[in-house]
């Protein structure tokens, strides 16, 4: 189908909310396409282009609520929804924490919507996998790559008056270079709403770059180094840490920002005072939409943590009223100040340390502490004397990114990256940290 | 690779809705109602004539009516439903030997038809940077068939309020044995997947998966500990009858430490022991690190063998194509050929299948029309074989392929996913008891808990629901702030026991994420209990600020 634009959906959103006999009632309206490539063994291997518009119907009768979700839009399945929704409201016993459906609110627009990348072809695709695949062939390198563009909307409405809509759009680039005998890996990660903001060409040269550095790769004793991170080595750990600013978890004891006694820790100092994280959805360079779908409520540009300090903990409306506390849109990106060092800039300064190009597979072993376990992967050097000596094999690392936000050397210049497991968009610095515990080594390449 | 969140099962509700539901959900002749097989027929000739007209070699369609429920809860309040419906085709085709893919929910004959012209323009495109072209291996046109999950009681025709009534009697029975909190959730699948492919087939699947997993939560204010406890099930591809357990179905664990479950379920059983051991859990000792024998649970020892095993033999790994993302693979082709790589120890036995019924892997053919088969992957610790696709089976030799091509939806494109990859039981009579009974140092494991392994399979980490500390030949008590590392290798080689066919059963997956852009798979892995002697355990605690 073709893309809705706003009065689509807005005339859309009116039927829905007309056909509704409830005394309120929500609609969310999520569409459009996605294309992709990817590559592996110097070649394409699949490249495709989705379209879908889903629309979800939420009604409430008092305190009782019912949900409906379709894919079709068609008068007659929309009201086969809408019904449907509704006679799951009647059945259902009311809700106690149940909460009223924000009233209408302006939001103020962010610049999630690049032309450039929605006219984005498979051409355009195919050229963004030649670059790495002809350069990795003259090199006599392997690549393995994944490039996908998104241009889309979310449209949100209820009876109480709330609309918005907007257009957003997205590439994300990833690629992998390995030597010929497997003994070299390098890696590399963009992501941009504006296309024009990136250049595949440059990014591949920084993985085939990784890749020729890191054969022969020698064995370090695990333990507890100076590591530099580049920013997709911290950006799921710092995921992880931000899936745990929920205050009513926080309250009732079970994470890590809960108190001895029955409190939480918002105010308390947890970090090194470098560390200063935001939310901003209407930052220029990982804008997102201006409202939390979930609960319909306005984001707004938040510290989160302060010279160190827990700034702000996320209220859902119905903990925020029982607490007495505000509710607002949950953040869908984070922004971490940094310094104006590039990455070398902060090796040339580093007497003794690892160099960490990327984490992968993490997973939480212990919530109490925010313990979190991975490997490094695609590039792990040995630092001394402000160069890089060579290449180490991998680590499985041990690690809280509480006390990795704790041992903060120095932070250099932030990045614009979506987490591989993340639902943030991220801008993060990459930073120097004491003290990084690696507990084993890994064979792999 | 497992991955954390629910991803696009859940994507389509359009955020979390709290929705406490009583009744019956979607009205349930709605839901049993699907396409007409002549509509979809219909629309599936419509994309192959428009692709073999446009030029393709070779053109399958895959049209999709996927329905999903999923009902969480929180202590005694019905948190959130959700019910989910999409529909849509996908059309994939080879032209010029390279692939191009097109999904649309526009379910009507000119809409797939341009589908699939505008798949064969970007197979096109794509076809320059072949190295060589794409070789499928045969596959014989099976004309129309069906198959579908058995089962007895289908999910979508029991009402929510007995559903939601189970999930809250299992919160209760957590809370009132020691929890302070129990969360719950049932997860609903039900895949009505039609495959057409210019081969010659016509094949109707009804596909019905559940999962119904659980956490309790004990706190101790004073000291600011909690500990948690999720429950033990195992998710599985049949119908509702899986929460009709009978005695038979009870297993009990070693040293009678806990109940498990196999063929059926009890949730409120279970949660009521989780209420306990998650409060049990505050004052357990906490691990010495060092080497330990280690006697896992099948309910444990599930994710260890997916991991290490399921994933590191899927060939598309081995060969390179996963490697920007979830990585390669140490069993390489090399290892394969010598004929004589020692996976694992002599009794160390590996099965793959796509049939077991009450798996979560069982259907009648992959996404590609492959009928489901069962083959050998490891025999007597030695790598024998990998699980390939149609356009895979060349390169092992293989003249069919092994049935390994999926899509988690109508809007993805198919590529190899594992099938079920399970540990043969072992020859000897043994039981569980029996087994602690000879180890000296040790740790018996149950449940699952973190898990991670690096990008060629070498070394892992893996934590547990439940540890307890084996002394003698005695369980003595609870063990807390477990994870043992290994590599895969060794490991496998340091498997020494396992007990007999009695015990054997499966644990599995529901959301087993891989490929990009990412999509999710239903795995299920079989195992006896099973011992691996001296490996290295390490201590999870740590103190921040």
């Amino acid at each position: 189908m073709k893309m809705l634009n706003q009065d689509d959906t807005k005339r859309i959103t009116d039927k829905v909310l007309s056909l509704s006999k409830a005394d309120e009632c929500t609609v969310t309206i999520k569409g459009g396409r996605t294309g992709n490539i990817r590559y592996a063994r110097n070649a394409v291997s699949t490249a495709g282009l989705v379209e879908n518009t889903e629309i979800a119907i939420s009604v409430a009768f008092g305190k009782k609520q019912g949900t409906a979700s379709v894919n079709e839009f068609d008068d007659k399945s929309l009201e086969k929804a809408v019904r449907r929704a509704e006679d799951l409201a009647r059945l259902a016993p009311e809700n106690p924490e149940f909460m009223p459906t924000p009233a209408a609110v302006a939001f103020k627009s962010s610049s999630t919507f690049s032309a450039k990348t929605d006219a984005i072809d498979p051409e355009f695709r195919a050229q963004v996998a030649a670059y790495s695949i002809e350069a990795c062939r003259k090199n006599k390198l392997v690549a393995a790559g994944f490039f996908t563009d998104e241009s889309g909307f979310e449209t949100i409405a209820n009876s109480r008056g709330v609309f918005g809509h907007q257009q957003r759009t997205n590439v994300d680039f990833t690629c992998t270079v390995r030597t010929e005998d497997g003994r070299g890996s390098g890696w590399v990660r963009r992501d941009a709403n504006d296309v024009s903001k990136f250049d595949a060409r440059a990014a591949s040269d920084v993985a085939i770059e990784k890749a020729l550095r890191s054969v022969e790769a020698k064995a370090l004793e695990p333990g507890r180094y100076t590591v530099i991170l580049e920013p997709a080595a911290t950006s799921d750990l710092m995921a992880y840490m931000f899936n745990s600013f929920d205050a009513r978890s926080a309250d009732e004891g079970r994470s890590f920002l809960a108190k001895q006694g029955g409190r939480n820790r918002l105010g308390d100092k947890l970090f090194d005072e470098q560390v200063n994280v935001w939310a901003d959805p209407w930052h220029p360079d990982v804008p997102v939409l201006p409202w939390d779908a979930e609960t319909m409520l306005a984001r707004e540009k938040m510290d989160l943590i302060k010279n160190g300090k827990i700034a702000a903990l996320n209220y859902s409306p119905f903990w925020a009223k029982k607490q007495g506390a505000r509710a607002v849109g949950a953040p869908g990106n984070i922004v971490m100040a940094g310094g104006s060092k590039s990455t070398a800039e902060l090796i040339a300064s580093t007497k003794k340390g690892v160099l960490v190009t990327r984490t992968w597979y993490i997973r939480m072993v212990d919530p109490q502490s925010v313990l979190l376990t991975g490997l490094t992967r695609d590039g792990t050097f040995y630092i001394e004397n402000g160069k890089i000596k060579h290449p180490i094999k991998n680590f499985r690392f041990n690690e809280s990114p509480v006390t990795m936000l704790n041992n903060i050397d120095e932070l250099g210049r932030p990045e614009i990256l979506a987490g591989d497991e993340s639902q943030f968009q991220l801008l993060i610095p990459a930073m120097r940290v004491r003290d990084f515990n690696f507990t084993s080594l890994s064979d792999a390449v | 690779m497992e991955r954390r969140t629910f991803l696009k099962v859940g994507a389509a509700a359009g955020g979390t809705l709290l929705v406490p539901v009583f009744g019956n959900a979607i009205a349930a002749e709605e839901l049993m109602n699907p396409m007409a097989v002549q509509f979809k027929k219909s629309l599936a000739d419509a994309a192959m004539n428009a692709a073999t007209k446009a030029g393709a070699s070779y053109c399958d369609v895959r049209i999709g009516r996927y329905l999903n429920q999923f009902i969480t809860t929180r202590d005694v309040n019905v948190e959130n439903i959700v019910n989910t419906e999409s529909s849509g085709v996908g059309v994939r085709v080879l032209a010029n030997g390279a692939y191009g893919f097109v999904a649309t929910n526009v379910m009507t004959p000119d809409a797939v038809a341009d589908a699939a012209r505008q798949a064969v323009a970007i197979a096109r495109a794509n076809a320059r940077l072949q190295s060589e072209p794409v070789q499928l291996a045969p596959v014989k046109g099976v004309g129309e068939v069906a198959w579908a999950t058995p089962f007895t009681k289908d999910w979508r025709t029991v009402p929510v309020k007995e559903k939601a009534e189970m999930l809250i009697a299992a919160n209760k029975a957590g809370l009132a044995a020691g929890a302070t909190f129990m969360t719950s959730m049932l997860f609903q699948v039900n895949q009505q997947k039609y495959f057409a492919s210019t081969d010659g087939s016509y094949i109707d699947q009804d596909v019905h998966r559940l999962w119904s997993p659980f956490t309790a939560t004990a706190v101790d204010k004073a000291s600011g500990k909690f500990r948690t406890r999720d429950g033990l099930s195992s998710p599985a591809g049949m119908g509702y009858e899986f929460f009709d357990a009978q005695p038979r179905h009870k297993v009990r664990a070693a040293g009678g430490v806990t109940t498990l479950y196999h063929g059926a379920y009890d949730i409120v059983e279970d949660a009521k022991a989780a209420g306990r051991q998650a409060r049990e859990k505050l004052t357990a000792k906490s691990v010495e690190p060092g080497k330990y024998d280690l006697v896992l649970s099948p309910e444990h020892l599930f994710l260890t063998i997916h991991e290490s095993v399921g994933h590191a033999t899927e060939l598309d790994r081995v060969l390179g194509y996963e490697a920007n993302y979830a990585g390669t693979s140490f069993a390489t082709l090399d290892k394969w050929q010598s004929k004589k790589f020692k996976y694992g120890s002599d009794i160390v036995n590996f099965v793959a299948d796509r049939t077991t019924p009450g798996s979560l892997g069982a259907v009648g053919y992959d996404d590609e029309g492959v009928p489901g088969k069962r083959w050998d992957i490891i025999k007597n610790g030695v790598l024998v074989n990998y699980q390939a696709t149609r356009d895979q089976a060349h390169i092992i030799g293989e003249k069919e392929s092994h049935g390994c091509s999926f899509a988690d939806s109508w809007s993805s494109v198919q590529f190899q996913r594992m099938p079920n990859v399970s540990l043969a039981a072992g020859a000897n009579k043994l039981t569980p008891d029996e087994l602690v009974k000879d180890v000296k140092k040790g740790i018996y494991i149950l449940g699952r808990g973190s898990y991670s392994i690096d990008q060629q399979r070498y070394n892992f980490q893996f934590g547990g629901q439940l540890f307890y500390e084996i002394k003698d030949g005695k369980i003595t008590q609870q063990l807390g702030d477990v994870a043992y590392q290994a590599n895969t290798q060794e490991f496998w080689n340091a498997c020494t026991a396992m007990c007999d066919e009695r015990d054997w059963r499966m644990g599995g997956s529901f959301f087993d994420g891989k490929g990009q852009p990412s999509q999710i798979s239903a795995v299920s892995h079989g195992s006896s209990t099973t011992r691996f002697n001296g490996i290295n355990v390490i201590n999870t605690a740590r103190k921040i600020a």
